[in-house]
């Protein structure tokens, strides 16, 4: 889920008029607030059939799609920007959708759950999964299939040879730049192929 | 939902000749249509509704004194219905070469007098559109606020994108596909093998003769409905289920539920249904290929419709207009960095899905047709998200 907040600060990365994809778009609030605010173009991409309409019925333009299909519909660097956000744990293929990411946009921005926000940290401390605002699912009935840190995404991208332009976490919505790894709930990064 | 009640197919008749595709000239020709809704004053809220293969005109509503005459697309078109006749003009027109009005084979040849029957010129998707195009023309249409058809019928609402991109602004396309496959004209071959070896085919004169051949006409359709379902809704629907409580030992009679199902789908086609017509509508399908005139390159086929927005569906289990093929034409519009929005529905009803009510199929559509009667009432081009 991506908050209001979030939203906003994450449209902050996005130059006005950028020709943008949205990978796993939701509702498609984040493509129309680009549209409306900052005078944005693009796609949006979605498996699920209520977000599919939710986009329909916000004129957003959405292709429904699987992405662990690939995104052979998408030339190279056909976008300015590719945006992944809060999609990436929930993918098998994670390191080939961010190489795909890169491929089709000239920059890509990606969010996801930090693991090693300081309350999981302290939950797995205690020996527990942790339950949160931002992982709110059981270990057992999770669709986060990928746990990973806002350090270890710092090492996936440089094994697939991106470009970090802008990283931080977030938490409430609020950017942190002191620390993310421990002090922030979600990892932001901005990047473009080396 | 209300139905529109009863309607009445109007006849208009073009003195104009055709020229068609395949070089051929139709000297003169009449288009049955029938029209749902009010056209506004700027005549801008018109929508045209393209028929597949055994469709008509007759889209929405009923025929006044006959039962169960509803329309082939009454549970899409009407008074608050996805496509709402509330606040869109909505046309349904009988393609040339049909038998359900139009000019077609059963229709007498002004040249010699007799049915054309088998003389019937070829006709194409192309010129079905350059036919619908005129008739927009009488009625005072410049510019279609949609185009919408499914199967055949989305072939017809993307060729007109290519021949008129001028006068869409949307065209919305359901379970079609840029071309058919090899297996697709392979099951129209059979069907049409079917006919043309009736021995009542009479080399498509049967009329002359007296005759109809209803034999191939039942094999033509049993093998088209095979490919309309999906295994898995054929198995749901029959299984193995006998007709008679045990088996017969015959390798002639009917064993099984399927076998009667498609027997009596054979039998009820074969006494509405034109061989000709038949034989010429699935040609028409072969044909169409927009590709082909840009180097089998379908992105440049689209490059005209670049100002026209689309909508496209396909259900996961159609294996005749499979969702691959849709996704070959959102990736051609893509490329043109043309408007699209794409629903590939999970429908367990194969092709025949485009015809069924599905909440989600024809919610998609509901919003789509919302967004465009909310641009007409504010009198702008205005779109969402520009691609």
């Amino acid at each position: 889920m991506t908050g209001r907040r979030e939203l906003e600060v994450i449209a902050e990365l996005v130059p006005p008029g950028s020709r943008v994809l949205d990978l796993g778009c939701g509702g498609g609030e984040l493509l129309a607030h680009l549209r409306d605010a900052r005078g944005c173009t693009g796609y949006g991409v979605e498996i699920d059939d209520e977000n599919v309409l939710a986009c329909a019925r916000r004129g957003v333009n959405v292709i429904q799609l699987n992405l662990e299909e690939g995104l052979a519909l998408f030339e190279d660097a056909s976008f300015d920007l590719v945006l992944q956000l809060q999609t990436l744990q929930h993918l098998r293929n994670t390191e080939r959708m961010l190489r795909e990411t890169a491929r089709v946009g000239r920059q890509g921005i990606v969010s996801f759950p930090n693991f090693a926000h300081w309350p999981n940290r302290l939950s797995v401390a205690r020996g527990r999964m942790p339950v949160t605002k931002t992982l709110p699912y059981q270990w057992y009935d999770t669709p986060n299939i990928r746990v990973g840190t806002f350090a270890d995404f710092e090492v996936l991208a440089q094994r697939n040879g991106l470009n970090i332009l802008d990283s931080f976490g977030l938490n409430g919505g609020e950017p942190v730049r002191r620390w993310p790894n421990l002090r922030a709930s979600v990892a932001v990064f901005k990047f473009e192929r080396a | 939902m209300a139905s529109i009640g009863h309607v009445t197919p109007q006849t208009m008749h073009f003195a104009e000749p055709l020229p068609l595709r395949s070089g051929a000239t139709l000297a003169g020709y009449d288009l049955v249509y029938e029209t749902y809704g009010t056209l506004n004053a700027e005549r801008s809220n018109a929508v045209l509704v393209c028929h597949a293969l055994n469709a008509s005109h007759h889209v929405a509503g009923t025929h006044e004194g006959q039962e169960r005459s509803e329309g082939w697309w009454d549970n899409l078109v009407g008074p608050g219905k996805p496509l709402d006749t509330d606040q869109f003009f909505v046309i349904g027109v009988n393609n040339l070469g049909s038998c359900f009005g139009s000019t077609g084979p059963m229709h007498v040849n002004p040249a010699t007098g007799q049915p054309w029957g088998a003389d019937f010129p070829v006709v194409t998707v192309e010129d079905w559109v350059d036919a619908q195009a005129r008739l927009l023309d009488r009625l005072g249409i410049v510019q279609l606020a949609a185009i919408l058809g499914g199967s055949l019928g989305g072939m017809q609402a993307l060729s007109w994108t290519l021949r008129h991109p001028e006068r869409v602004r949307d065209c919305i396309a359901v379970a079609t596909a840029p071309n058919l496959s090899a297996q697709n004209i392979a099951f129209n071959e059979v069907a049409r093998r079917a006919i043309i070896t009736d021995p009542d085919f009479h080399g498509g004169h049967y009329r002359a003769h007296g005759v109809l051949p209803r034999r191939g006409l039942r094999v033509a359709r049993m093998i088209g409905h095979i490919t309309y379902l999906s295994d898995d809704s054929m198995e749901e629907k029959f299984g193995r289920e006998l007709r008679a409580t045990e088996l017969g030992y015959s390798t002639q009679d009917i064993e099984f539920q399927i076998e009667s199902y498609l027997r009596h789908q054979g039998d009820k086609f074969s006494e509405y249904f034109d061989a000709n017509t038949y034989l010429l509508i699935t040609r028409a399908l072969d044909y169409f290929d927009p590709a082909l005139a840009h180097g089998g390159d379908l992105s440049r086929a689209f490059e005209v419709a670049r100002h026209i927005r689309f909508g496209l569906v396909s259900f996961t289990t159609d294996w005749r207009f499979s969702p691959a093929r849709s996704r070959e034409i959102v990736k051609a519009l893509v490329d043109n960095r043309i408007e699209v929005s794409y629903a590939e529905i999970a429908a367990p009803h194969g092709h025949d899905a485009f015809l069924l009510e599905d909440p989600r199929y024809h919610g998609v559509l509901k919003a789509w047709f919302s967004r465009i009667a909310g641009e007409l009432r504010q009198g702008t081009a205005a779109k969402g998200v520009p691609a």
